[in-house]
């Protein structure tokens, strides 16, 4: 079989019609689809309350939908996920290296059969050499990249970011953006962020999906066709300007809808 | 990227300290040597005071000893005394030893399983809250072992704090990372020795420090109730039996040997938690700058 040529939008998990009620009356998520393909880098924006939360833990599986359907294309394996939460959430007690290989090692494999991939993904976010150090000798910044580390340490087919970066000063938000960008080009990732800023929103991803609250739900998609890779140049552009605008106006929409 | 370059930028000609600085210095200078210092002015302050008390007094030996006469006590007395402390000693040791395997094992067993958590917890605290001098002649009736009888006594009263401590640890997983084990499909095993265990592990070692000093409590209230019996004599059993002979200055002897073993399992025990802990749990961290 010829290999097919690298299609951009090959599929990766599909939410349909996904509901999520809470104890029997707290509608949390209601009728949300979502396509995710392959490559993808898809924001959730919305006001708090909105579901994106709830959405992200739909798909990592930590919930599982009162009604609807969450579909991983060709089934899921472990080692498909990566996440990374708000905060760092390393283990205090074991270096920066076994941290990152937790994902293998949960999975059986030893820290020495995944030497060379702790090694590669650390240099990936810039960590080449604390692989011995212990988290809380790192700053607030380097702790996030560890976690970045671990989540794609496996190479996984979705990596899930519930407002990462929303901790951190401003200019390491910067920095840790333009990064992702970089190490999205990379390795080819296809993530699903979830913020609650429209700047961050725009600069990232490919397609902003926004949400309104009570009951969460999706009420528009914003698409940002402006090409990767985006640096410095595209943060003080027009166009960006424009999307920003655009993504502003979406989430006006929606915290008037709720 | 440039996250690790702290390349040492030229520093700016450094001035004299300020007055403040300076002042801040010098109070943490004297500070260091007071907690030193100060203690061992108190102990010998107060030994100076009760020798006076008893010469200027005459108080006789037999209500209370000088210090001298304490001394000579403990040095004369050495070999019994010594072999009473070894006693004692060796039964706190195992009953705590006990009581760190018995306390962490019951809150490993209550964590993997809430129904027997629920079974047992309760009579764990009843077992906790009655004071061991009241169940302990009961034991010494059913057991028929002295040193059986004297290690439940000590563990009943030290293996709670074990216990109690490592159930809160075991319950204080930082809930992130128990969504992050869930999420790369950890089994129970996996989540019980990488992540429930480590968390746990400063909460025990508090919970340890606790059980040590409560372990000598143990064995001299089960020393004290069980009498002698053919075993030798422990320390508590040679106070008592100096008391009954009015030889108080061995009664002084003896107590500060007990009370000097209590502050070196303290000392050893908090010890022990600082190496554990020393790379990475905040406790043990000493504050930079």
């Amino acid at each position: 079989m010829p290999l097919p040529a690298i299609d951009q939008r090959s599929p990766v998990l599909r939410m349909a019609n996904v509901d999520k009620v809470f104890g029997g009356v707290v509608q949390a998520l209601s009728g949300m689809s979502l396509n995710i393909n392959e490559g993808d880098f898809i924001s959730l924006l919305g006001p708090s309350g909105c579901g994106k939360s709830t959405a992200l833990r739909l798909l990592s599986g930590l919930l599982s939908p009162t009604a609807g359907r969450i579909e991983w294309a060709g089934g899921y394996q472990k080692g498909d996920l990566g996440v990374v939460f708000q905060e760092p959430t390393l283990m205090p007690w074991a270096t920066v290296g076994k941290n990152v290989s937790l994902p293998f090692r949960l999975r059986g494999k030893s820290q020495k059969a995944v030497q060379a991939e702790v090694e590669e993904a650390l240099a990936l976010v810039g960590l080449e050499g604390f692989e011995d150090s212990f988290p809380r000798e790192l700053s607030g910044g380097m702790k996030m990249r560890v976690s970045i580390a671990r989540a794609m340490v496996t190479r996984p087919r979705l990596i899930l970011m519930d407002e990462p970066f929303a901790a951190l000063d401003e200019i390491t938000r910067f920095k840790l953006n333009n990064d992702l960008l970089a190490l999205k080009e990379r390795i080819g990732c296809t993530v699903v962020f979830v913020t609650h800023s429209v700047f961050e929103s725009v600069f990232l991803s490919d397609r902003i999906v926004v949400m309104a609250a009570r009951p969460g739900r999706v009420i528009r998609e914003v698409q940002v066709a402006a090409p990767y890779p985006r640096d410095e140049v595209f943060r003080t552009s027009a166009d960006y300007a424009a999307y920003c605008r655009q993504a502003s106006e979406a989430l006006q929409d929606a915290m008037e809808a709720a | 990227m440039t996250l690790a370059d702290s390349s040492p930028q030229p520093q700016p000609q450094i001035s004299a300290p300020d007055a403040e600085e300076a002042k801040r210095a010098r109070t943490r200078r004297i500070e260091k040597t007071a907690k030193w210092v100060l203690p061992f002015a108190m102990a010998i302050l107060a030994i100076v005071l009760w020798d006076r008390i008893v010469v200027w007094n005459e108080i006789p030996h037999y209500i209370l000893p000088s210090p001298a006469r304490v001394w000579d006590s403990l040095t004369g007395d050495w070999d019994i005394l010594w072999d009473a402390a070894l006693l004692t000693g060796r039964i706190t040791i195992l009953a705590l030893g006990l009581a760190v395997l018995g306390g962490a094992g019951l809150a490993i067993l209550f964590n993997q399983s809430k129904m027997l958590e629920l079974s047992f917890y309760p009579y764990a605290v009843i077992l906790q809250v009655t004071p061991v001098v009241s169940i302990a002649p009961l034991i010494f009736i059913y057991v028929d072992s002295k040193i059986a009888g004297m290690l439940l006594c000590a563990w009943i009263v030290a293996f709670f704090p074990v216990l109690s401590s490592t159930t809160l640890g075991l319950n204080s997983v930082d809930h992130n990372l128990r969504d992050l084990f869930r999420i790369y499909g950890a089994n129970r095993w996996q989540r019980l020795t990488m992540l429930q265990l480590p968390s746990a592990l400063p909460y025990f070692l508090g919970g340890l420090k606790i059980a040590g000093g409560l372990s000598l409590i143990g064995a001299v209230v089960a020393e004290l109730v069980a009498g002698t019996g053919g075993i030798g004599s422990g320390l508590a059993f040679r106070i008592q039996e100096a008391g009954y002979r009015l030889n108080i200055a061995r009664m002084f002897a003896a107590l500060s040997l007990v009370a000097a073993m209590g502050v070196m399992i303290f000392a050893a025990l908090s010890i022990f938690s600082h190496l554990m802990l020393r790379k990475w749990h905040e406790s043990a961290l000493s504050r930079e700058g």
